[in-house]
């Protein structure tokens, strides 16, 4: 850094050279829901790390290729991409201060993660039918780990969607419920991220022989 | 874009530091990440014909490009957004998820080619031996 941001003068007392405040953040709680989120990333890296460790341990089981129904994920991948444009929608309505129109982006976006859950949920019961549960493998135990933990996300963000509607409805657009739609985007779309690397590294490579 | 809520009175109900969004951003995106998705599904469903350890490569760099894509499109981000801090706090923790991933999997890698040959392995030595 070339300046100084604090000096000290002669007698002692401080002299303060950022003022302005530039170095500061402009919200503290969208850069603290931030650092929220890379903890989240952090957890899914290590997720990342044990199926990448385990992931072809199919102790003489199914492995992904016997199993994985891509076209089933790619409905899910989709799914779950249009979810993200429709919570894009929700936030160009709050921008115009469309109440109606945020809930309503709001409540599609909900129902779609809903899909994507009540799709992984029949997958996930389908493998545990089959005799692939988790304890079959240390493959299917880091990916129903890896894969449940991001489901178990996507459900606490559907939570989130009803809830929001609900105070949003009530209280309308105030400067703390734009403040909670603008975190839950963050969050809505870090699902999406983390699914681009959960549909390529876990379904499609891991249906490749 | 706080700026623009600093001086327009209109926006005064939105919170400051919430990104300016538009509609051509958002589907810039969209379509961006349904192209980014597609090429890696058709070329695994497809059945292509490239060389697994290529279409690895491949796979793994039309996602890389893919979560570029969303972090610009619809997470906002940029070097400016938040004085900064969000970025430096984004490339600090993609380093420490570098590490563990590459780490765990270099790791395990030896443990597995040094370990005791198994039970199946030791039947195959004792088959082949003079």
């Amino acid at each position: 850094m070339a300046e100084p941001i604090a000096l000290t003068r002669e007698d002692g007392a401080p002299v303060f050279l950022d003022t302005q405040g530039r170095h500061h953040p402009e919200n503290g709680s969208l850069l603290g829901f931030w650092i929220y989120l890379l903890s989240d990333l952090m957890i899914f890296g290590c997720l990342f790390a044990t199926f990448g460790v385990l992931g072809r341990n199919f102790a003489a089981g199914p492995s992904g290729a016997d199993l994985f129904d891509l076209k089933l994920v790619a409905v899910n991948t989709a799914v779950l991409l249009v979810s993200s444009i429709t919570y894009g929608f929700a936030m160009i309505a709050m921008q115009a201060r469309n109440k109606r129109g945020l809930i309503a982006w709001l409540i599609v976006t909900g129902l779609l993660g809903a899909t994507f859950l009540a799709i992984e949920l029949y997958e996930f019961h389908h493998f545990i039918h089959i005799g692939a549960g988790p304890q079959r493998s240390a493959f299917l135990s880091s990916f129903f780990a890896l894969v449940g933990t991001h489901g178990l996300h996507v459900f606490f963000g559907v939570v989130w969607l009803i809830v929001l509607c609900l105070q949003v409805n009530k209280h309308g657009l105030t400067r703390a419920n734009t403040r909670r739609v603008a975190c839950l985007s963050m969050f809505w779309h870090f699902l999406d991220v983390v699914w681009i690397g959960v549909f390529t590294f876990v379904y499609l490579m891991g249906s490749l022989r | 874009m706080s700026d623009h809520a600093h001086h327009d009175h209109d926006d005064d109900f939105l919170e400051t530091g919430i990104p300016h969004v538009s509609k051509k951003e958002y589907l810039t995106g969209f379509v961006l990440s349904v192209i980014l998705t597609a090429i890696p599904f058709a070329l695994v469903m497809g059945g292509s014909g490239v060389a697994t350890p290529l279409l690895m490569v491949i796979l793994l760099a039309f996602a890389a490009v893919q979560v570029v894509v969303h972090m610009v499109y619809f997470l906002h981000m940029n070097a400016k957004s938040e004085g900064g801090w969000n970025a430096l706090a984004l490339i600090f923790t993609v380093v420490l998820v570098v590490i563990v991933l590459s780490g765990s999997l270099w790791v395990m890698h030896h443990l597995n080619t040094n370990m005791m040959p198994g039970a199946h392995e030791m039947q195959e030595i004792i088959k082949n031996a003079p």
